[in-house]
């Protein structure tokens, strides 16, 4: 592993080790016990590591470059994806992509936000961070999923829509307003995984399905740690504390019960084994879509909507 | 003669505390710098009368600018918002800073609603508490914004809600997030009621406020400088790394860019709401809408 994060770095004996290990047995081809030890005691440690991360460690992880993205899910888990582009208004935004795609023989709706893995890409693909146009794709696709009568599947991982002026001459309040609406009022089973960093608004926009599953280390926020920090205490390096206070990790959601399920990820995340978390995430859509299938729409409706309108935690 | 040419003192050299003066005779306009007689500001409905800017408005100021004269009946049970995170900031925890708001704004909440008459027209009506919280949308905010859509469209009435708030309440965390989903699932039930539902956005509307239920009326209307938007000029400013011209996301701006319907002087508002009433409800005579109001639910 070429890159650890600090709260990694106990591990930095072991796998220097292993890679040592390695080196020699390309020269002599034995010493296969000893290196399955060392990994199982890497896994160990890792697993170890991992089961104590903090808050802002997970938001960490959950930025991680190597972490499965949307077109990566698409490509392990998913059959026959035919990407779709544009909103027919304006313009295709490289930040959200979408299309029909096949899971285990069941077609559906893919849209999931995009982010890029170096500058390059990142420019293309904006940090992961949709314009307006990128949120009345997602729409476009989910009326085209209802009209199709194929369940809709988002993958949600963005630092927040995009914040620039041109954002609010193309209307990125009402974009995103207008695709919660839409996406409540899908006539299809609806699920939502959030794959990485749940930012804000952005992230909402395409995230209230009847199922909202969160991958074991990701977040879901209401603002960045930086942001609300800056809010809070004017002071975005406070970020650690922000994590910690708002209570923004799969574990605390599930605990107040307000995401559905959590999606366990490999040992030492999900970027350790992307084949592994792509297979967990795509058994664990199915069951969610299984067990959707059998309400009828009506139930499937009124259900979706006491979910969301039966939100309490307010005193009366 | 050379007296008329005489450069006078501008107003804006009175000494810089002037705004604690326990009187409050004098305001200052935050926009031009201006500074008006309390007194006269209240004749004006709070608007600036050099630069036309409409001052915040508190919820119970909005409600009184707005309804016929003794109309507004306040609806909706007590309710209060609760520390589900246990947030701590600073040693001070969120329950203190709850009671520092109510006092601060003298309010119990960041919205409440109730049913009045707009120019004889029988509404339910919102409005947001800016000075609580900054008008930010924690749990009771969003339940209470659920409610009003809910009695409007049991009353068979049109709805109009005040918006002006700063978007979340970061100690209510991604429960605060929701609060967009719960108010536009209330407000997508609402509009299969065959009800209008006006949003009036004042200065300023932002984030989650303006990206949920504010942006979704039949009828969306800007105060005049109003500042709506998705991000605050300061973020986005950072994001652009420019300064914005004055102009950015204001109701003028987004009514330019389509939007917003209209941009309505305060003072006019009441009657512009009167008469899109009439034309959605009172005077509909659609088959569907004679049900409504003859059978109310």
């Amino acid at each position: 592993m070429s890159s650890l994060f600090d709260f990694e770095h106990e591990l930095q004996p072991l796998e220097r080790e292993l890679e040592s290990l390695r080196k020699r047995r390309d020269a002599n081809g034995a010493e296969a016990d000893q290196e399955e030890r060392l990994k199982g005691a890497i896994d160990d440690r890792l697993r170890e590591v991992y089961s104590r991360l903090t808050p802002w460690e997970k938001v960490q992880v959950a930025r991680h470059r190597a972490r499965p993205y949307t077109l990566d899910y698409l490509q392990l888990a998913f059959t026959d994806f035919v990407e779709l582009h544009g909103d027919r208004a304006y313009a295709d935004d490289r930040a959200i992509v979408g299309g029909p795609a096949v899971l285990d023989g069941y077609a559906m709706m893919v849209i999931g936000h995009q982010k890029g893995r170096d500058t390059r890409e990142n420019v293309d693909r904006n940090f992961g961070m949709p314009h307006p146009e990128g949120y009345r794709k997602a729409e476009r696709l989910m009326a085209q999923a209802e009209r199709l009568k194929i369940p809709v599947v988002t993958f949600v991982d963005t630092p927040g829509a995009n914040a620039g002026l041109m954002d609010e001459e193309r209307g990125q309040a009402e974009a995103i307003a207008s695709s919660i609406s839409t996406m409540l009022a899908l006539r299809v089973p609806t699920v939502a995984v959030v794959i990485g960093e749940g930012g804000s608004g952005g992230a909402l926009a395409i995230a209230v399905a009847d199922r909202l599953l969160m991958l074991e280390h990701s977040t879901f926020t209401v603002a960045s740690p930086e942001a609300a920090a800056a809010i809070l205490w004017r002071d975005s390096a406070m970020a650690p504390d922000a994590a910690a206070s708002m209570r923004i990790t799969a574990q605390d959601l599930y605990g107040m019960g307000l995401i559905d399920d959590i999606v366990p990820e490999p040992v030492g995340g999900a970027h350790r084994n992307v084949e592994a978390v792509a297979a967990e995430v795509g058994r664990a859509i199915r069951s969610s879509l299984d067990a959707l299938d059998r309400l009828s729409v009506d139930d499937l409706m009124r259900q979706r909507y006491t979910k969301y309108r039966d939100i309490r935690f307010y005193g009366e | 003669m050379k007296e008329i040419f005489k450069r006078h003192p501008r107003y804006g050299a009175a000494p810089q505390d002037f705004e604690a003066l326990p009187d409050n005779l004098w305001i200052r306009c935050p926009r031009c710098r201006e500074l008006l007689y309390s007194k006269e500001l209240e004749q004006t409905q709070r608007v600036c009368s050099k630069c036309k800017y409409h001052f915040q408005l508190t919820a119970q100021e909005r409600i009184d600018l707005t309804v016929d004269a003794g109309t507004f009946e306040l609806l909706g049970p007590s309710m209060h918002s609760v520390d589900p995170l246990h947030f701590e900031s600073r040693g001070e925890s969120y329950s203190d800073k709850l009671a520092q708001y109510k006092d601060q704004s003298e309010a119990d909440e960041s919205f409440i609603y109730g049913a009045a008459r707009i120019d004889d027209q029988a509404v339910v009506l919102g409005a947001t508490e800016f000075k609580f919280a900054g008008g930010s949308m924690g749990a009771v905010f969003g339940e209470r914004v659920a409610r009003a859509i809910e009695e409007a469209e049991l009353r068979g009435v049109g709805l109009v809600i005040f918006s002006s708030g700063g978007g979340a309440r970061m100690q209510e965390g991604t429960i605060s997030l929701l609060q967009m989903a719960k108010t536009v699932a209330a407000l997508d039930r609402f509009k299969e009621s065959g009800l209008p539902f006006i949003s009036v956005m004042a200065d300023p509307c932002l984030g989650g406020m303006t990206a949920s239920y504010a942006m979704l009326g039949d009828v969306n209307i800007g105060e005049p400088g109003a500042y709506i938007g998705f991000a605050g000029r300061r973020v986005i400013e950072q994001t652009m790394r420019q300064k914005l011209p004055q102009d950015a996301a204001t109701s003028e701006f987004l009514l330019q860019h389509g939007m917003i319907d209209m941009v309505v002087p305060r003072v006019e508002l009441s009657s512009v709401i009167g008469r899109l009433l009439r034309a959605y409800v009172t005077c509909n005579q659609s088959s569907i809408r004679r049900r409504l109001v003859e059978q109310p639910v």
